[in-house]
């Protein structure tokens, strides 16, 4: 893992040639790039061999790579995680993907009694390297079943990594890091924003990642390190904690308050790059935590907690926080449930008024 | 018009409770040599009877017989009868470590070492078992595993191999095809099927065998491993161990009633046995069986040892308290060692003077390997590892929370 924290973005890119690619085509070609490096990788899930994923995220890939590398599970997420944790007690580096993130749930057992703490009980006699993938997040009328964001959940658990990328850069680099990591790392995918960066006016048309610059990927190796935010959004006014499809609602809130927000996006949401957070709130003395999940228990509570633990004595207003209801994912209602430009400007204002 | 009955639930018991006599009928034994031994490449399907009737070797004379009955080398049946042994005389050393204070918790077990012993016996350097914590026959049974390295771990000392993290009996012997152990039943049914994919994946030649118990079959882990058992032919062995109990309820609340274990696997495409657990020439003839198809890719086999739990559930149990406590005595499949002795005996492989000095020199093997756990620590005397360490091994490396707790923690 390269923690190397001179460099401003954690990312140390190995090939100068870049390709424009939707997070999609970044997420397989992190995948190829692997697949391709290491002989231990292997992929698969529900629909991701012939057919390539319902989200066309490993297409080709078993054209490629072959069956016995890139293939087909029967759907059984308790099964998928479950062998993925037995190729890894072998040696294998299993890549495996939920079809969406609502439902992990059958994984459960794998994932927090197995996966996150094989290594801790067998005192390292045995690890589980593998990378989870799964899209989550709403904004495509997929209602409570395909809409979830369940990353708190994750982050209760120790020995687990959590991460979230909300770019195709960050997306390619983080999800190499992941499948190298030794760890059992959650990679959760907003799937609004596979294609471009949806900042949350649903009525409108959204960019495509061609025409934005971190759309702009490296075609070879390169990883973005764990543990590692980035700021995405230099301000002075007011700091934004966020990750994932939020980071763009926060960019739109700020530019149409004129609110000088800095928005941190933390990318490896647990374990996280405290510096980076406290360094920015100390300076701007607010703050603002935006996720889509629901509220209570949700990751933007431990947020809170961490600033106020960390910059107390430089915050001059309370922390505000602007999160999805605690309701499950409303279906025709969904974008009042989702917490928007709209919303995430009103808390920038809460927060700039005391 | 005749009126309906009401509709009833059935929750099904077993057939004695304390104070009477069980009626073991329920088992359907076949008798020593009556089932059929098809050719390892037998089609899944056609293993239905198999799966209902008891493949057995040795009757009640202590004679080998039948189609299942091969020329098994006596010296492998002696050290077989050597481990079993070893195997139990550990665990009465253990329970009584545990009376004393010394470990926290220990599970024996009393009249299930034929299955693990004879299985490790069956099996090859670099295969993987995928244990539950009632195998320890599956170490005991090797040469290459020191007692005194396990006996660490019961004491939780300050050489307790798993660094004082995991309970006592959950052992982890990577070098010795043994995966950690788990407290969260049938979790290891799914990731041996996993092991054995991976070892397909490399074009490797090593199987995986994975464990259960009669009780958690009923977990999604255990259907799960079937189906991908065999959707990918998977080379594993699928251990169901039927010892009748799970904790206090009987083997039917599991779903045994009227049906066996092992007529999950043919209803799956997988090739199936029900097999005599307390028969060591059984036990290894029917793992040998089902190795020989793992390596050969003929895919996987799903094996039900009927045998008894003799003893508790763990030292946290008192099985008085829900079955007759002299049910192992009528238990009509008897005890594995007595069984596998007597046959040596037969054969004119064993004495009854070679057995005694067998038990106590084994004996003498298993206190010096205690006395030298001992110098260590145990529970008793509290001398274990740092209270630092309980914060390494989260992660590869140490994370800054992690860091940050331990120094609040103040070690």
């Amino acid at each position: 893992m390269n923690m190397n924290r001179d460099i401003e973005t954690g990312a140390t890119a190995m090939n100068a040639g870049r390709t424009p690619m939707t997070m999609i085509q970044a997420l397989r070609s992190a995948m190829d790039v692997m697949l391709e490096r290491d002989s231990n990788v292997v992929v698969f899930g529900q629909d991701v061999g012939y057919f390539g994923g319902v989200f066309r995220c490993t297409e080709g890939l078993q054209k490629k790579y072959g069956k016995s590398r890139v293939f087909d599970a029967p759907i059984s997420e308790g099964g998928i995680v479950g062998t993925a944790v037995g190729m890894g007690a072998y040696g294998l580096r299993a890549v495996v993907e939920i079809q969406f993130a609502d439902y992990f749930y059958p994984a459960s057992d794998q994932i927090v009694s197995e996966a996150a703490r094989l290594r801790y009980r067998s005192a390292g006699d045995f690890t589980a390297p593998i990378t989870i993938r799964m899209p989550c997040g709403g904004g495509i009328y997929g209602g409570q079943t395909h809409s979830q964001s369940p990353e708190a959940l994750f982050t209760h658990v120790c020995g687990l990594r959590t991460v979230m990328p909300s770019n195709p850069y960050d997306a390619k680099g983080l999800l190499i890091a992941a499948i190298e990591c030794d760890d059992p790392v959650i990679f959760l995918e907003p799937k609004r924003l596979y294609n471009g960066p949806f900042d949350g006016h649903h009525d409108k048309p959204v960019v495509p990642w061609s025409k934005h610059p971190m759309g702009e990927v490296p075609e070879g190796y390169y990883t973005v390190a764990l543990e590692s935010a980035s700021v995405f959004r230099r301000g002075k006014d007011l700091t934004v904690i966020t990750y994932g499809a939020m980071v763009f609602v926060a960019e739109a809130a700020a530019r149409e308050t004129g609110i000088d927000a800095e928005i941190i996006d933390l990318r490896s949401i647990w374990p996280l790059d405290l510096a980076t957070l406290v360094n920015s709130v100390k300076k701007t003395g607010r703050c603002v935590v935006v996720h889509e999940a629901t509220r209570t228990s949700g990751f933007g509570a431990e947020l809170v907690a961490l600033v106020q633990e960390h910059c107390f004595y430089h915050l001059e207003a309370p922390i505000e926080r602007v999160t999805g209801w605690d309701t499950p994912y409303p279906h025709a209602q969904e974008w009042a449930y989702f917490p928007g430009p709209e919303r995430v400007a009103a808390g920038f204002k809460r927060a700039m008024t005391t | 018009m005749t009126e309906r009955e009401t509709l009833r639930l059935h929750v099904p018991e077993p057939s004695a409770r304390p104070g009477h006599e069980t009626d073991f009928s329920y088992l359907h034994l076949s008798r020593a040599g009556e089932v059929r031994r098809p050719p390892v490449d037998t089609p899944a399907v056609d293993t239905e009877d198999l799966a209902y009737s008891l493949v057995r070797v040795l009757d009640d004379e202590g004679r080998a017989t039948g189609p299942w009955a091969s020329q098994t080398d006596p010296q492998l049946l002696q050290r077989g009868l050597r481990a079993m042994m070893k195997t139990r005389i550990f665990d009465a050393r253990m329970l009584i470590a545990q009376r004393q204070k010394k470990m926290s918790f220990y599970m024996q077990c009393l009249g299930e070492e034929a299955i693990a012993v004879a299985h490790a016996l069956a099996l090859e350097p670099g295969d993987m078992c995928f244990p539950t914590y009632r195998q320890q026959g599956l170490l005991l049974a090797r040469d290459d595993v020191d007692m005194a390295e396990m006996m660490c771990q019961l004491f939780s000392n300050e050489r307790d191999p798993m660094k004082g993290r995991q309970l006592p009996v959950m052992y982890s012997y990577k070098r010795a095809g043994f995966f950690s152990v788990s407290g969260n039943l049938a979790t290891q049914f799914i990731q041996a099927v996993g092991w054995g994919m991976a070892s397909a994946i490399k074009g490797d030649s090593k199987i995986a065998s994975g464990w259960i118990g009669d009780g958690a079959t009923a977990e999604a882990d255990f259907h799960t491993a079937l189906t991908f058992a065999h959707v990918y032919r998977a080379p594993v062995i699928l251990n169901v161990v039927n010892n009748q109990w799970a904790i206090s309820t009987f083997q039917a609340i599991a779903g045994g009633e009227g049906t066996t274990f092992a007529a999950r696997g043919v209803g799956c495409g997988i090739a199936s046995l029900r097999v005599d657990g307390n028969d060591f020439l059984a036990v290894h003839a029917a793992s040998k069986w089902a190795a020989e198809r793992a390596r050969g890719n003929l895919g996987p086999t799903l094996i039900e040892w009927v045998t008894y739990r003799a003893g508790p559930h763990s030292t946290s149990d008192d099985p008085s308290k829900y079955r007759p406590a002299d049910d192992w005595s009528h238990f009509p499949l008897g005890d594995p060692i007595a069984r596998l002795k007597a046959h040596l005996i037969a054969i004119g492989a064993w004495t009854g003077e070679q057995h005694d000095a067998a038990q106590r020199e084994l004996e003498a093997q298993v206190a010096a390997a205690q006395k030298e756990a001992e110098r260590y620590g145990s529970l008793a005397d509290g001398q274990m590892r740092s209270a630092a360490e309980m914060f390494e091994g989260v992660y590869k490396d140490m994370p800054e929370h992690l860091r940050r707790q331990r120094q609040e923690l103040g070690v």
